[in-house]
């Protein structure tokens, strides 16, 4: 059934490694070295895909990375599936499985074809326009629109596949390997640059590997013989590493590069497994050299989208390294001489060529001398006007063009085709020139942007630098390397180049038809279905800027980024607006060149490795007690320890019961510990928090708030002096990091003639925090030789002590109001010290609890959480904590903000006691909190910041921030909610032990 | 993304160093003093410049020192690094 396409060996494609593979369900034969594209060709098979929006049937195009319409999915189905990848750039192996995409139920018959006909009601702008009214219709419309849009599936199971990351450094960077980039590579690693070369492709050589073009010569060899034996070269220079199957993604400023290696994607299924898939190399380079080539132009014509239009450059590609016939009558349509290298290449092994047509007038270059006598027909100043063939191409029309080049003439000649190559031109391919921040210019005479300034160390050679015939690319290249690299000489001095290329070219962006251009379909997008007419559209509509058009229209939005359409959108833009092509620009180029797997962007940093978190030395006895945890900033923290299915709830009134009534104890290992020394350290607290600091005695603790320099309440915590110059600092958990950023900020900037010296200890020290009328005993059991008595070891000091062999740091400091010990020792000793905590206490009934008890005691109390009562926009007046600002101290970070008037202003928000009317609603946190229920709008007066059912008091309690607080001492207030309006009542946010006799209570 | 040459450490990556905004604005002396108006001007105000900016930057990831830099915003180009207390370059 399948017909053999394949015209002659190759020495690219291994005709003893036969390869199956299946496509749309029907199984196809190739060989090793071929793509999708080159094998599907060589079975006759052009119809691929289905476009976007029309879904006409579209087939292969072009042989490389630009590809807009053979977009597939690969191995569907399956946890390796992967959308939109190129036919072109999939390498086969046996058991590759690929199918269409955008098409429904198949390519060959797909019901959303109906809107080509009804294109005409679908213009640019369509959805714009359409789903406008009434606004409230946006989520109707947008279910349909979701579910008719999108290319490809995504995978619904986790991927099996290993990625990786590599920073890569290097002198030079060469990235593409034709002849420009082997070239630049070779030299510049012969003169010690340690020098990169990368390339997409599987093999090195780009174009001219595969070019035998006989008017072509270097030193008597054809371009092709010649590169092989420099290839061949490349092998054991030292400096040089080769990476192939690396696309460049980015280029970022300062020579920052992102390239994509491909290591397994070629490899059969069986060979995947446990290796790096992808891997990202992120790529340092001290100079740079694009050698990225250049990307043949398509003509714009009517219909010029139909599956066996190709470009004329790929269909050379096809037979001389594939040797595939892309069709049995082939057709050229050109604007330049390159067609007829293809067609030569094609004559020259037995393809028919039935004809070329050229819209130039002539051209008298030695090919297409040799072309004429090969007898192949060629129709000067024609212009193909219209095209047949549904799923396939079956015939051309033309017409002879005028002299302007704006209308055609004369009578419509058909010819019949089953595959019609186009040339149009070459664009040198500057994007990653221009994401490097660099500026191009337009060439009026060439009618190509070329690199103009540049903003890093690079340069551009060959094609990309617009250099097109061979002669100028050796040349241009040498003179190019010998500046950058600052070399004397190269291997290219002396060799010998002779050429017939001809620049020779006409170029119309929009060819004309016969028809109204109202009633063609010459498209500019392929994979969008953008058209000449869409463009036109959008101009008459009032776009002017080529940003505005290309969203209008999404030309050059799709996953190829207008690689193929975009010169000709800008072409038409401005032959349409008037305006030369220099002064419209172009449209931005972004990253990445070729589309990157998830899996490549994020390399390890999956599952547990998405982010980083942190454990205390007492994490494992958390873990095999049944703890539940919550995440603090990057900490694993116990939560509450559920015995026998306790809810969370039930679990926490235990807890909390048990603290205040006999013993808890709490892992406070997480809170941030700064060690600060130097003789001016007093004077360093002085400045860093709202009280003072001076006459804090040695072996006493305090507690301190920290402010912004606008005044609001930034961190707390307790902060011990250990000696004459010597504290150590505790801070929140989550501040930590923050808090000592903040203070070395103010000691290097602000305050360098301070002596301070600040280390970070948090991860030095475990921390235990025993409570309750019975901590007293418990440590008197592990430490026996300290006075623990009220007089020797007061409420707010510390101790230095031993437990056996083990130094431990104990301050007497309480954050739920209890009699309450905090000791620290070595990380190391963590989980000794707890287990011994636990050992002394069973006697007690000593109960572990979590962040949530901690939450619900220090409510009790009124102790605020930075961070949970205060927002960035309470200071410690709004907190009613006058009494920890200093008065007397003449400067503090924030001190002066304390005074602005609008710190100063009566109803700002400020933190109350709440208690519900009813003991048992426990009012949400966040709520809104109103004095009025039938104002409209409602006034907002605050929010819910903290609320608990407190098991101690037997009630709910909660705390809040309310405008104007503080005067509302017993004032009645509501907190409406979806079904019921809780009636409340404003209190003190002290709501247990406010004469504070629980900090020396004992049993 | 950058390379920056850190004063200390030398060139290294963007990723390891964090941003500070506007350089060389001196926390006045006496805040008492200041008018409401005068100290709002030291807490809030900014400049945000398209061309030649004098910033802070601190080598977080790295020796965790603070420097000044001197960049054009609209190319991103580095013109100068130097430490701190030391005088801005001539414009």
């Amino acid at each position: 059934m399948t017909k053999n396409l394949r015209v002659k060996s190759s020495e690219y494609i291994d005709e003893t490694n036969r390869i199956s593979f299946k496509f749309n369900g029907k199984t196809y034969h190739g060989f090793k070295g071929d793509t999708l594209a080159s094998a599907l060709l060589a079975n006759d098979v052009h119809l691929v895909g289905r476009s976007f929006k029309y879904h006409r049937p579209r087939g292969i195009m072009t042989s490389g990375s630009e590809e807009p319409n053979a977009i597939i999915q690969i191995n569907p189905c399956t946890n390796r599936t992967e959308p939109n990848v190129r036919a072109t750039e999939v390498e086969i192996y046996e058991g590759l499985e690929a199918s269409s995409q955008n098409c429904w139920p198949s390519v060959e018959f797909d019901i959303g074809g109906i809107n080509n006909f009804l294109s005409p009601f679908f213009p640019a702008g369509f959805y714009y326009k359409t789903f406008m009214w009434p606004a409230s219709f946006w989520e109707k419309y947008e279910f349909f629109i979701r579910h008719s849009a999108g290319l490809g599936k995504s995978p619904t199971s986790s991927d099996p596949d290993i990625y990786d990351h590599r920073n890569v450094h290097c002198d030079v960077l060469v990235v593409g390997a034709g002849i420009s980039g082997i070239l630049a590579a070779k030299n510049a690693a012969k003169n010690n640059f340690r020098t990169l070369l990368v390339d997409e492709k599987n093999e090195l050589g780009g174009s001219t590997i595969y070019e035998n073009n006989e008017f072509n010569k270097i030193d008597n060899k054809t371009p092709s013989e010649w590169l092989k034996k420099e290839i061949e070269e490349l092998k054991g220079i030292k400096n040089l590493e080769i990476k192939t199957r690396t696309s460049v993604a980015a280029y970022h400023q300062y020579n920052y590069l992102l390239a994509r290696e491909n290591l397994t994607d070629h490899l059969e299924a069986k060979y995947k497994t446990n290796k790096i898939r992808q891997r990202l190399l992120k790529i340092r380079a001290k100079k740079v050299i694009l050698a990225t080539g250049a990307l043949e132009r398509p003509l714009i014509f009517n219909n010029n989208d139909r599956p066996g239009i190709m470009l004329s450059s790929a269909i050379k590609k096809y037979s001389e390294f594939y040797g595939v016939a892309c069709g049995n009558k082939n057709v050229f349509f050109t604007n330049n001489d390159s067609a007829y290298e293809s067609a030569l290449s094609l004559y020259n092994k037995g393809i028919n060529v039935e004809a070329i047509i050229d819209i130039r007038e002539q051209s008298e270059s030695k090919i297409v001398k040799k072309i004429k006598e090969t007898g192949i027909k060629i129709y000067w100043s024609h212009s193909i006007v219209d095209t047949a063939g549904y799923k396939r191409l079956n015939s051309v029309s033309i017409m002879k063009l005028s002299n302007d080049g704006t209308s055609v003439t004369g009578s419509k000649i058909s010819i019949s085709c089953d595959c019609l190559g186009v040339a149009g031109g070459w664009s040198p391919a500057v994007h990653l020139y221009t994401q490097s921040g660099s500026k191009l210019k337009f060439d009026e005479e060439k009618k190509v942007f070329l690199p103009n300034q540049n903003t890093s160390e690079q340069i551009s050679v060959g094609s990309c630098g617009g250099d097109f015939k061979i002669d100028e690319i050796i040349k241009n290249l040498n003179h190019k390397l010998k500046d950058n690299l600052n070399i004397k000489e190269t291997n290219l001095d002396n060799i010998k180049v002779e050429t017939d290329q001809e620049n020779s070219k006409r170029n119309i962006w929009l060819l004309p038809s016969d028809k109204p251009l109202g009633k063609t379909k010459p498209f500019v997008d392929y994979q969008n279905d953008a058209t000449a007419k869409d463009i036109k559209l959008a101009l008459r509509e009032g776009f002017r800027s080529i940003e505005h058009v290309k969203r209008y229209t999404t030309t050059g939005m799709g996953t190829d980024q207008g690689k193929l359409g975009n010169m000709h959108a800008l072409g038409i833009i401005a032959d349409t607006a008037g305006v030369k092509m220099g002064e419209l620009g172009t449209t931005t180029f972004r990253p990445p060149y070729t589309p990157l797997t998830f899996g490549t962007i994020v390399g390890r940093n999956v599952g547990k490795f998405f982010d980083i978190f942190r454990r205390t030395p007492m994490n494992d006895w958390h873990v095999e007690n049944k703890a539940e945890f919550e995440n603090v900033g990057q900490w694993k923290r116990a939560w509450y320890y559920p015995i026998n299915g306790e809810t969370m709830h039930q679990a926490v009134q235990r807890e909390s019961k048990a603290a205040r009534e006999s013993a808890g104890i709490l892992d406070a290992s997480t809170l941030g510990k700064i060690d600060i020394q130097g003789s001016d350290a007093s004077e360093f607290l002085n400045r860093v928090y709202t009280n003072a600091w001076s006459k804090l005695a040695i072996g006493k603790c305090r507690y301190g708030l920290m402010l912004n320099e606008d005044g609001m309440v930034y961190d707390d915590g307790v902060t011990t002096r250990l000696g004459e110059n010597h504290y150590i600092m505790t801070t929140t958990t989550g501040g930590a990091a923050n808090v000592l950023g903040k203070l070395e900020d103010y000691l290097q900037t602000e305050w360098p003639e301070l002596d301070v010296y600040l280390t970070s200890v948090t991860d030095h020290y475990a921390t235990a925090s025993l409570c309750g009328p019975n901590s007293k005993k418990i440590l008197k059991k592990i430490i026996s030789d300290l006075d623990l008595s009220d007089e020797n070891f007061p409420h707010m000091s510390f101790k230095e002590a031993n437990i056996g062999s083990i130094q431990c740091r104990i301050m007497r400091i309480s954050f739920t109001g209890e009699h309450s010990y905090e000791i620290n020792v070595q990380a190391s000793y963590g989980k000794d010290l707890w287990k011994k905590c636990m050992e002394a206490g069973q006697e007690f009934n000593i109960t572990p609890y979590g962040t949530e008890t901690m939450h619900l005691l220090r409510a009790e109390k009124g102790f605020i959480i930075v961070g949970q009562d205060t927002d960035g926009t309470m200071t410690p007046i709004d907190l009613q904590m006058d009494w920890i600002v200093s008065k007397k101290k003449y400067d503090f970070i924030g001190k002066r903000s304390l005074y602005r008037s609008d710190t100063m202003r009566e109803d700002r928000k400020q933190l109350v006691g709440l208690l519900t009317d009813d003991p048992n609603i426990v009012l949400e946190e966040g709520a809104q909190i109103v004095s009025e229920l039938n104002q409209s709008p409602v006034e907002m007066l605050g929010h819910v910041t903290s609320s608990y059912f407190s098991p101690n008091l037997n009630k709910s309690i909660a705390l809040a921030v309310v405008r104007g607080g503080k005067d509302m001492m017993g004032k009645k207030l509501f907190v409406p909610m979806e079904n019921k309006n809780i009636n409340v009542t404003v209190a003190n946010p002290v709501f247990y032990d406010q004469t504070n006799e629980r900090l020396n209570a004992q049993l | 993304m950058f390379l920056i040459n850190c004063p200390y450490c030398g060139e290294r990556d963007q990723q390891e160093f964090k941003a500070g905004g506007e350089a060389h604005i001196e926390r006045p002396k006496q805040p008492t003093e200041l008018s409401d108006d005068e100290w709002a001007e030291y807490l809030f105000m900014r400049k945000n410049i398209k061309g030649v900016q004098f910033e802070r930057w601190n080598h977080a990831h790295g020796c965790r020192k603070w420097f000044n830099m001197v960049r054009d915003t609209s190319n991103d180009e580095i013109k100068a690094i130097y430490k701190m207390g030391e005088k801005p370059p001539a414009q």
